[in-house]
């Protein structure tokens, strides 16, 4: 949710990464990018934290 | 991108239920669906401003839901109504029964609705009761 509201404030082209321990969030999140349509630039872990980079695309 | 209709009926008032209502409508909502949600019985009061009723817990998850920091359920359901343009509609007759104007209710809060209007509402898509 913390990142779906700030996408509603970010302008088109804009790239957010989100930073999630939550294992939930690996699944949840591509899945919703998918479905609204936006870009999943970038997926990686990194000390147990889950990094997801996004690009609003509309 | 399908859009579905979704409607959620929410009667109880415990911790479990309305989590899992609320996650259904801010999921649902995000995700481009078209979201009504019913609030009558024991799920209205803890949407009249200023209320301090806490849910109760039915089970283990209700009291590890309220120990971990969880997203509150109210918090979840003003999500689904201002990221995914939910309306969350309380019961006319519960509105009645509790002696509530749409002053007394917070603001994310549409108008109240009758249950003949929401079941004609709810008659194409999923619906869902919590």
């Amino acid at each position: 949710m913390e990142l779906i509201g700030q996408m509603k404030l970010a302008e088109v082209g804009d790239e957010l990464e989100v930073l999630s321990t939550d294992k939930g969030s690996a699944d949840d999140i591509p899945e919703w990018i998918n479905k609204v349509g936006h870009e999943l630039l970038d997926s990686f872990e990194e000390d147990g934290v889950l990094h997801l980079v996004v690009k609003k695309t509309k | 991108m399908a859009t579905e209709k979704i409607s959620v009926m929410v009667t109880s008032n415990k911790r479990e239920q309305l989590q899992m209502a609320a996650m259904v409508a801010s999921v649902g909502a995000v995700s481009g669906n078209d979201v009504s949600v019913f609030l009558s019985m024991n799920s209205l009061n803890f949407f009249v401003k200023g209320s301090s009723e806490q849910a109760t817990t039915e089970g283990h998850m209700g009291k590890l839901i309220e120990e971990k920091n969880v997203p509150d359920f109210k918090e979840l359901f003003q999500q689904a109504v201002e990221y995914g343009d939910a309306k969350i509609f309380p019961c006319s007759m519960a509105v009645d029964i509790l002696g509530l104007g749409q002053d007394d209710l917070e603001a994310y809060i549409s108008e109240p609705m009758g249950l003949t209007s929401f079941l004609s509402d709810a008659s194409e898509g999923q619906v869902w009761h919590f």
